[in-house]
């Protein structure tokens, strides 16, 4: 049985207008390794034995290492709670809640949802959610060439290379100008950073804590930036709001980030969060979904989808974005994580973070063969120097039992000796004194 | 019922010449079919506005939908009054509800434009 909806007839002749001589010349973008050899996926197998298949593959990963990469992703502990909440079926199964009258529990936790962002960011509206990090802080920047009518992006160097990377990617084949600005020893170069900016410049985006974990309050950019009519988008971490000032105290536009550190496990591609928060001033060139709370004709509460003329099942290609998608399954984690850690419990999980963080620096200050970069106030994320390539190093530490950091020259050149350090609440005194051993270990072999 | 004071154009803009402007807004017929008027993004002063060309957005309780320019020229002044009270459109199409004045205008383009009988004719023969 065929699934194909058209006829070879009918492809030929969709082929003539877009000028095509084959259906595969469509995904020339796909780099040929990366294409599958083959889409035959063979003879049908048992139930037992395609669980046995994907055991196999499962066991491929390395799940059992000590983690000490973070990145943007961050090996945060999930109460039990979060897991037994949003695997109910009635918000496991539940389709985009278009019809309030049969949704209003799934609706009612995105709206939650949302007053979470907004309080943890200090703005005043979040939407439903984007896929990640990396595509909230992309539509931010959309948002702010649509409101501004200019079309020029200044991008800090100290802004997750990911996310830059995936900013290329998206705007690869529009008529946005990027500028992005490298960091001075993994801070921002403020007089290089204000030099770049001009009255065709859209948005500055930044980050705090930046990529290297240094904290920076860009109260300054903000200020700067304004006198000009440039948007300032501020890319944070979340678990980090809880001490820091938000980007509604230092006077951002738009707020975005990775919302994973909130009760979403770690895993190679996802599913993540992506989360978006405003000024309300905004709200109608914010993309994607968002709930509103209203009254019924009887003066019950309820909520419902809001402001959907922005969307494209209405605004067709003039739509304010062509995400409508959420993550709605990921953001109710994101709000039962928040709802059961409270204001206190998560300002606990940040106090830890930064206390171990500091503590697994002054334990790997004591070895003479390290450099532990220490120009910068720093958050739970630091730098160190080692005295072989990085990739080698966090190699040699798999061996022994620990997923060591990032390797920074990945994203920056001369940076090959350097490995980024994560610690989380999650991280032991006592896993922290084996990790600075087997690292002394490892470049000292 | 359609006023006579001014011109029509087929996207059921009416252009009222005030001097040396063009005051635009949209008619009784084009407020009714909208139905609840919730919010109306007005093109900004200093933008220039071209005949027949999109300029701004109305959306209304049943839709979202494109304005257009019935003239060309450029976006002398705004209504402020649209901005907090979108629905004074549905009150009073042909005036407190006008939308933007534009300067610079053509008058033989603006000759172009339907009178009252003839914009209610088009409208007869739609039905």
């Amino acid at each position: 049985m065929g699934f194909i909806p058209n006829t070879p007839q009918q492809q030929k002749e969709m082929l003539a207008v877009c000028g095509k001589k084959a259906v595969d010349e469509f995904f020339t973008d796909i780099p040929r390794d990366l294409a599958p050899k083959s889409f035959n996926i063979g003879p049908p197998r048992s139930e037992m034995e395609v669980q046995a298949l994907f055991e196999k593959l499962a066991g491929q990963n390395y799940s059992h290492l000590v983690n000490f990469i973070g990145a943007g992703f961050y090996d945060h502990f999930i109460p039990a709670a979060v897991d037994a909440i949003a695997s109910r079926s009635e918000f496991y199964t539940a389709y985009t809640p278009y019809q309030p009258e049969l949704s209003q529990g799934t609706l009612q936790a995105i709206y939650e949802y949302q007053t979470d962002i907004c309080r943890l960011t200090g703005m005043e509206v979040a939407n439903a959610s984007m896929y990640d990090g990396g595509t909230a802080l992309y539509e931010a920047c959309q948002m702010a060439v649509n409101i501004t009518g200019r079309d020029r992006i200044v991008i800090d160097g100290g802004v997750n290379p990911i996310y830059r990377k995936m900013i290329h990617s998206y705007t690869a084949n529009l008529s946005l100008k990027l500028c992005e600005v490298a960091v001075s020893h993994g801070q921002s170069d403020r007089e290089k950073l204000f030099a770049a900016l001009d009255e065709h410049t859209a948005a500055v985006l930044v980050q705090n804590p930046n990529f290297f974990g240094v904290l920076d309050d860009h109260s300054d950019v903000v200020a700067r930036c304004h006198e000009i009519g440039i948007l300032v988008i501020q890319s944070v971490y979340p678990i980090a709001m809880a001490l820091l000032k938000t980007p509604g105290e230092i006077g951002a536009d738009i707020a975005v980030g990775e919302g994973q550190s909130l009760g979403i496990p770690l895993s190679f591609g996802g599913p993540y969060l992506g989360f978006l928060a405003t000024r309300k001033k905004y709200v109608r060139k914010m993309p994607g979904r968002l709930v509103g709370r209203t009254v019924d004709n009887r003066g019950r509460e309820g909520f419902v989808l809001t402001l959907q003329a922005r969307e494209q099942h209405i605004r067709r290609e003039k739509a304010t974005s062509n995400i409508c998608t959420n993550e709605a399954l990921c953001a109710l984690r994101a709000h039962a994580y928040l709802s059961l850690m409270g204001t206190e419990g998560l300002k606990e999980v940040a106090r830890q973070c930064v206390a171990k963080a500091h503590y697994a620096k002054e334990r790997l200050k004591l070895i003479p063969a390290l450099k532990v970069m220490e120009s910068s106030p720093t958050f739970n994320e630091f730098t160190v120097r080692l005295p072989l390539e990085a990739g080698e190093a966090a190699g040699r530490m798999i061996e022994r039992g620990f997923a060591a950091g990032f390797p920074l020259g990945r994203y920056y050149s001369g940076m090959e000796n350097y490995l980024l350090v994560a610690v989380t609440e999650k991280r032991t005194k006592h896993e922290i004194g084996q990790f600075a051993e087997a690292l002394e270990d490892a470049v000292c072999r | 019922m359609t006023p006579n004071d001014r011109k029509y154009a087929p996207t059921h803009e009416w252009v009222k010449i005030d001097g040396e402007l063009a005051v635009v807004g949209i008619t009784d017929h084009a407020q009714e079919s909208l139905g609840d008027i919730t919010f109306i993004e007005l093109p900004k002063p200093g933008m220039k506005v071209e005949k027949g060309k999109e300029c701004g957005v109305i959306e209304s309780v049943k839709a979202a939908s494109d304005m257009y320019s019935p003239v060309s020229g450029e976006v002398a002044e705004t209504n402020a009054l649209l901005e907090t009270s979108p629905e004074t459109v549905n009150k009073s199409p042909y005036d407190d509800g006008w939308f933007f004045k534009v300067k610079s205008i053509r008058h033989d383009e603006i000759e172009t434009l339907m009178d009252a009988s003839a914009y209610e004719q088009m409208l007869k023969n739609a039905e």
